[in-house]
């Protein structure tokens, strides 16, 4: 399996086998954070540009961290869109950076499709570091990845998805990349924050969070975003915790080794209580880790395929 | 000027006509439609192997001027028709300002008569500024010479606003062009509400959006006996209910655009913003519903709902982007690849559709080849294959959903009032 795409924008579009690589690669980068100089030369000369629509810190750093320890150079651009409205286009913004002479552009953006739309436009790389409600590939391939570190295999295995659905890109990206991969998924939130016809996805949907947690392997907990949009109906926060946070007494009646995921920043108290987050069956810390090894392997993958297709190409 | 074209398989549904005959043109008019023709004609065109059909006329489209010159103008717009076979065409009033009074109509008007290259119909607006808050000058518009009213890219949210201005269009013999849109349920939505929504991770639009404001106008038409035309037809619910009203004897017709037969939602996998379009590209079952609403005679018109956008307003994120294609070029070749091709509807049928039914809708003497009437004419190859081009589309902007796709269809003449509009040089 060799890796042909100059961009990482989803994992819809990736196949079982690319995922898998993806994983590999990541593996085989993980070992580079324990060292005392933490830090190999696989990018060296290279120039990623972290271009942030929205604000983010753990991603922006994780991408940071990532590219460093690949021994990339790391320019941070952090832009509000109320500016971007007035001025420049994300078109002509790209351009300038592909004009600076730079290899990758990580990008996060509230608008859905909008990594799609610069990669399409642009000879270097890019990497989607969230776009919208649509995809957040690196978020979901670390979630898979700390998986797979626990459970051995992701094929068979049961991983129920509970939260803002609808509005998630987590929660999308990681039913791309499992489903793929041979898991089983359930998804749970409150109805109104089931998109419609996810089930054609391959998963099932139910609202009772007993359902979703039964046999579940591993659940993980999207984050409830109360700040956003105002204008759609979105449930309480007490209402909430009482009707889908992770609790004690909810887990006692799941299997007992389930292991415990959250994407972060956590709403304690909300998505879970804190016994949860700190107890035990989480994983959450561990995620963050294993962030910075699977970056690092999208940003190597992509960086070598443009090599090999030559500068110019726009396979993606 | 006398022109003869020889041997063209004459297809005119308004005579029953579908044979390989010459017609003579005199003076702007068809003069004479026959075997054998012997005139001493001042140009003969020989149309062997094409078809000779009479020139579309496009119920539905955006000219953008006056107010928006840099998308379009009434030079462009008709220069593009020309080349799509379009020689009648309706201009919806969402221009700056809105068609909704005596100057602005007569503006319009002015306008049309310096610029226009083929025969420009005014909509006027329904309601001052299509804001749907008070009714504008509608026998004024009438009287100055607006064939329809429409507040197009809106409808009238009120409904006994709406159920007066029927009764108005009603007692001036008008028709109104509904664009049936519940915004309180389409909600800012920029896709088809369903898998694509979803899997694209933007906000939705449902078909519950469209239909149910078709319910609301059609039970007023029903009330006041006011005829209506529903535009842009795009889900299979009002297909379904069209279908009924017409059985119990409502004056209602409707028209779809050539996108909606020809694409779905599976199409905006890449987030296209040129496939981006308001009523949005739905589900394969309602396009399927699309095209069988045309095939039993449901869907009366086929309309390009023509509406440009320069790149600036296109070539950004897809939620930014705005609504609507160009559609003049191509919708004569997409009736003939999309429905022709795929045995939806004969050539007769699509000829209906494209000019017959909307010159009938409209009450203008149009689609038609009968002698005496304007020889208004396309003599189009039917089996030529084209691949649609921005550096080879005349409209001023290039927003075309067909953008890379082989079509079937080529216009090798317009003929507008008798004289050869289409290609420009030859005159």
């Amino acid at each position: 399996m060799v890796w042909v795409r100059k961009d990482l924008l989803g994992l819809e579009e990736l196949s079982r086998e690319e995922i898998e690589l993806i994983l590999s690669t990541a593996e085989s980068f993980k070992e580079v954070s324990t060292r005392d100089i933490k830090k190999v030369p696989a990018l060296r000369g290279k120039t990623v540009v972290n271009l942030f629509y929205e604000p983010s810190t753990r991603t922006r750093v994780s991408f940071e961290v990532a590219a460093k320890r690949l021994s990339a150079d790391v320019i941070n651009i952090a832009t509000e869109t109320s500016s971007v409205k007035k001025g420049e286009t994300l078109i002509d913004t790209g351009k300038n950076i592909q004009a600076l002479k730079a290899d990758i552009i990580v990008m996060r953006h509230n608008y859905s499709g909008a990594a799609v739309m610069l990669a399409k436009h642009l000879e270097i790389s890019v990497v989607n570091a969230g776009d919208g409600w649509h995809e957040h590939p690196t978020q979901a391939l670390l979630d898979i990845f700390t998986l797979k570190e626990k459970l051995g295999k992701i094929a068979g295995a049961h991983v129920s998805i509970v939260g803002d659905i609808a509005h998630s890109r987590v929660a999308r990206s990681n039913v791309w990349g499992l489903t793929k991969l041979g898991a089983k998924v359930t998804v749970c939130a409150p109805q109104i924050l089931i998109p419609l016809a996810i089930q054609d996805l391959g998963v099932k949907v139910t609202s009772d969070i007993g359902e979703a947690l039964a046999d579940a392997d591993a659940v993980n907990v999207l984050r409830m975003q109360f700040e956003r949009d105002s204008s759609e109906a979105f449930p309480q926060q007490i209402e909430y915790f009482k009707n889908f946070g992770l609790t004690r007494e909810r887990l006692e009646k799941a299997k007992k080794n389930i292991i415990i995921m959250h994407p972060g920043p956590i709403n304690r108290g909300i998505e879970m209580s804190s016994e949860i987050a700190d107890g035990p069956q989480s994983v959450i810390l561990e995620q963050v880790t294993n962030g910075i090894a699977v970056r690092m392997a999208a940003l190597f993958l992509v960086a070598q395929a443009r090599e090999k297709l030559g500068v110019g190409s726009t396979k993606r | 000027m006398k022109i003869l074209i020889k041997n063209g398989l004459v297809i005119d549904p308004a005579n029953q006509v579908k044979e390989t005959l010459d017609i003579l043109i005199e003076k702007g008019k068809i003069s004479k439609v026959g075997k054998n023709i012997k005139a001493g004609a001042d140009k003969i065109i020989n149309a062997s192997g094409k078809i000779v059909i009479p020139g579309l006329v496009d119920m539905h489209t955006h000219l953008r001027q006056p107010g928006r010159e840099d998308k379009e103008t009434i030079a462009t717009a008709t220069a593009a028709a020309l080349k799509g076979g379009v020689t009648s065409l309706l201009a919806m009033p969402n221009t700056h300002p809105a068609i909704d009074n005596i100057q602005a109509i007569e503006l319009l008007k002015s306008l049309i008569k310096q610029n226009a290259l083929a025969d420009v119909l005014i909509c006027g607006a329904i309601t001052r500024g299509r804001l749907g808050k008070e009714i504008g000058d509608i026998p004024v518009l009438k009287k100055a010479g607006a064939l329809a009213i429409s507040d197009d890219g809106a409808s009238v949210d009120d409904e006994k606003l709406f159920g007066q201005a029927l009764k108005i269009a009603k007692a001036q013999n008008l028709l109104t062009i509904c664009h049936c849109e519940d915004k309180s349920l389409s909600n800012h939505g920029v896709v088809n509400l369903g898998i694509i929504s979803t899997k694209l991770g933007l906000k939705g639009i449902s078909n519950e959006s469209e239909y149910k404001r078709v319910e609301r106008d059609l039970r007023l038409a029903e009330k006041t006996g006011a005829a209506v035309h529903i535009a842009h037809v795009s889900c299979k619910e009002t297909v379904e209910i069209i279908r009924q009203a017409k059985k119990r004897g409502i004056a209602v017709t409707c028209e779809t655009a050539p996108h909606y037969f020809m694409f779905n939602h599976d199409c905006l996998a890449d987030y296209d913003t040129n496939k981006k379009m308001n009523p949005p590209l739905r589900s394969p079952q309602d396009q399927q519903a699309i095209r069988q609403g045309l095939k039993d005679g449901t869907i009366d018109a086929i309309a390009s709902d023509h509406a440009p956008h320069t790149e600036n307003e296109k070539d950004i994120e897809f939620d930014r982007a705005e609504f609507g294609v160009v559609g003049l070029e191509t919708e004569l070749a997409a009736g003939i690849t999309g429905l022709v091709e795929n045995k939806v509807l004969g050539l007769t049928e699509l000829v209906e559709k494209l000019s017959l039914n909307p010159a009938r809708i409209l009450g203008i003497p149009k689609g038609t080849l009968s002698p005496g009437a304007a020889a208004d004419l396309a003599i189009v190859d039917p089996s030529e294959e084209w691949v649609v081009r921005k550096d080879g589309l005349v409209s001023k902007s290039k927003n075309s959903g067909f953008l890379g796709q082989r079509l079937k269809g080529v216009v090798k003449y317009t003929l507008y009032n008798g004289k050869i509009a289409f290609p420009a040089q030859i005159n």
